[in-house]
């Protein structure tokens, strides 16, 4: 699946599309609004579970890392920044050279590749992290795709994932809301029907071979227009964190 | 793995990614100098470039010049590891006298006053003189590893694209960084390369500054006199010297500031009485004309402003460096927090946060001392009474005297991490 053929011609339009993928107040702006709140989790799970500092440089040198539906390279980069080796995977495969654009104006090295979750583990590569952000509300088997981001990790490696739940207030949030009020996504995006409460997350989770150990809600507040971090709210954004067993 | 196409993307896309350091802050007074400091702690390089040389910034003469810091700036100070040598040179303000007055009664008119024992978080704030603050900034910018102090040298041009900012001084010498922080002070030429317009207006009125030297000590008292040609405040130094900052028109300021010194003394004393006993010039004197001037934004690609470049307010109560601080304070906790979230931190995004956090309490501050200095500099007896009803209300409410202090002191709103203390 990686012998995408690019014509360099074709490289105006990447850096074009990379700049909408990057532009903050463009077509992913609800992403970049989500992303410092996503990164501060995901940063300080790592950092707890490795013990790294991340006050000092390059605090992820020598973790291998896999982000999951990696788009435009917004977790990726990141994690290149603070010194992991990356591996970023996407489904879609006019986001590759987009993501490779943007790495290499940005000066970081980092692997990006057409293909799935369960392609990769059948090849038997594995991670210290796969980061599986909101990706698992769209895919058709979700037991079988964690069970191949299980396959993906190490022994003792962490498995950061996030999700919508569902009640009335995510579908009056991330489908109202979202998609037909502030047209932060295009309508379609998500299927309600598709989320998944965090009880039953963890409990896929358990029944995917991992042990599930944290969960946090994504709260919007309207006042400030941000996102942060709730020990409770996890009514519409949550992320959870899970371990391969050693 | 390795295709072609890719490798070629690779090549192409690759722009220039070596940087000299990774901030340029532009300006090398009392805001970029702090600046700088700030950034290193955060684990950042910087260049700071200086139009004066080293030897005009290490003048060890006292100027007559004299900072009114809030806590919050002392403990961002503390923070920077600035505090320990300044604490000595450093006179605590216990007290804050506000008074509504004519010249020749003034003094013994006495409507609000605001103690520090009513607060919990010890004085009020600090009076620093200039020399000190630079002596202090001087010495911790040649200590720091990560900082390059350019001095004598003067930008000539800027510009910037996705990745990064470049600066030509005028010896043809190139820079690169990721961030460009302007600290150019109210003409910042950072802001105007960038094309960031500028709003303002001038006050006709001018500061007349000066540091006296008087018989009796001053008890830590600050005192602010809302006299009608403008206000009047008496700012306690170390020792039996005070800061003094007075407003007149612009035209009667420059006649002040020309007459000899006795006569200067002459004009000065019947603004505040007799309280402190004899008084002598322990410096030079200033006239600095009062005006509002606020860049139109804060931030640009790659660019963000900081101190009097973002916005010169009225002096009134003393908030310039203060805000300056702030600004610092607020960038650097932004930059400091992507950096740890691997995020660019010079990114637009990242860029937005600071501007976002500045831009209501920049317009605020504008706001409150532009209204209070056209509601005080005036001699409309409707206006005086309403003055007066104010402050007496204020004075018998201990709550309201407390919220004031807290906002003289800085320690309202949300604190970035150099500020909390």
């Amino acid at each position: 699946m990686t012998t995408n053929t690019v014509d360099p011609s074709e490289i105006a339009k990447f850096t074009a599309m990379a700049a909408e993928w990057w532009d903050p107040n463009g077509k992913f702006k609800p992403l970049h609004m989500l992303n410092p709140c996503r990164l501060d989790y995901i940063t300080r799970q790592i950092a707890a579970e490795y013990d790294r500092d991340l006050a000092a440089s390059m605090p992820f040198e020598g973790l291998r890392i896999l982000d999951i539906g990696c788009g435009g390279g917004l977790l990726c980069e990141p994690m290149a920044r603070l010194g992991a080796t990356v591996v970023g995977v996407d489904a879609a495969e006019r986001n590759i050279p987009v993501a490779q654009a943007h790495a290499a104006q940005s000066g970081l090295t980092i692997d990006y590749r057409f293909t799935t979750a369960e392609a990769l583990a059948a090849t038997g590569e594995s991670f210290d992290v796969v980061l599986n952000m909101e990706v698992v509300e769209h895919v058709a088997d979700p037991l079988g795709y964690l069970t191949a981001c299980q396959q993906l990790l190490k022994p003792g490696g962490l498995h950061i994932c996030s999700t919508l739940n569902r009640n009335a207030k995510s579908f009056a949030m991330a489908i109202v809301g979202a998609e037909h009020i502030m047209r932060w996504l295009p309508k379609g995006t998500h299927e309600w029907s598709k989320f998944i409460t965090p009880d039953e997350l963890f409990d896929l989770l358990g029944r995917a071979g991992l042990d599930p150990v944290d969960r946090k809600g994504f709260q919007f507040n309207p006042l400030t227009w941000g996102w942060k971090i709730s020990d409770r709210d996890l009514s519409v954004n949550y992320v959870t964190t899970a371990l391969k067993p050693t | 793995m390795d295709n072609p196409a890719r490798t070629t993307i690779l090549r192409l896309m690759t722009t220039d990614t070596t940087y000299d350091s990774d901030i340029l802050v532009i300006g090398g007074g009392l805001n970029g100098s702090c600046m700088a400091l700030a950034a290193a702690q955060g684990g950042l390089t910087v260049t700071v470039i200086d139009t004066l040389s080293g030897e005009t910034r290490a003048d060890p003469a006292f100027d007559g010049r004299s900072y009114a810091l809030a806590v919050t700036s002392q403990r961002m100070l503390a923070a920077l590891n600035l505090w320990q040598g300044l604490a000595d040179h450093a006179q605590p303000m216990q007290q804050i006298k506000v008074t509504d007055g004519r010249v020749g009664d003034s003094a013994a008119f006495l409507g609000l006053s605001f103690d520090a024992a009513e607060m919990a978080d010890g004085p009020m704030g600090y009076m620093v003189e200039d020399r000190h603050l630079r002596a202090a900034l001087l010495d911790a910018l040649a200590a720091t590893p990560g900082i390059t102090h350019r001095t004598s040298a003067t930008v000539v041009a800027q510009s910037t694209d996705t990745t990064g900012a470049c600066v030509t001084l005028s010896t043809g010498e190139t820079l690169r960084a990721r961030l460009l922080i302007g600290a150019d002070g109210r003409q910042s030429g950072t802001a105007t390369r960038a094309g960031i317009r500028r709003t303002g207006w001038t006050y006709r009125q001018s500061a007349l500054v000066c540091a006296i030297a008087h018989e009796k000590p001053h008890n830590g008292i600050a005192h602010q006199l809302f006299l009608p040609p403008g206000p009047l405040a008496i700012l306690p130094l170390t020792e039996n010297r005070s800061a003094i900052v007075w407003t007149e028109t612009t035209d009667m300021a420059q006649r002040i500031n020309a007459l000899p010194e006795e006569d200067y003394l002459k004009v000065l004393r019947p603004r505040f009485g007799d309280f402190l006993g004899a008084i002598s010039l322990a410096g030079a004197r200033y006239t600095y004309p009062l005006g509002l001037t606020l860049a139109n934004a804060l931030t640009a690609p790659r660019l963000a402003l900081v101190g009097d470049a973002a916005h010169g307010v009225h002096p009134i109560a003393g908030q310039g460096l203060n805000a300056g601080l702030r600004d610092i304070a607020a960038l650097a906790h932004v930059l400091t927090h992507a950096i740890r979230r691997g995020e660019d931190f010079a990114s637009p995004q990242v860029l937005d946060r600071y501007a976002a956090w500045r831009r209501f309490d920049t317009a605020t501050l504008a706001l409150a001392t532009d209204v209070f200095n056209r509601l005080f500099s005036n001699d409309n007896p409707l206006l005086r009474g309403l003055r007066d009803l104010g402050m007496r209300m204020v004075n018998a409410t201990p709550d309201m005297r407390r919220a004031v202090m807290r906002e003289a002191a800085g320690l309202s709103g949300d604190l970035p991490d150099l500020m909390r203390g």
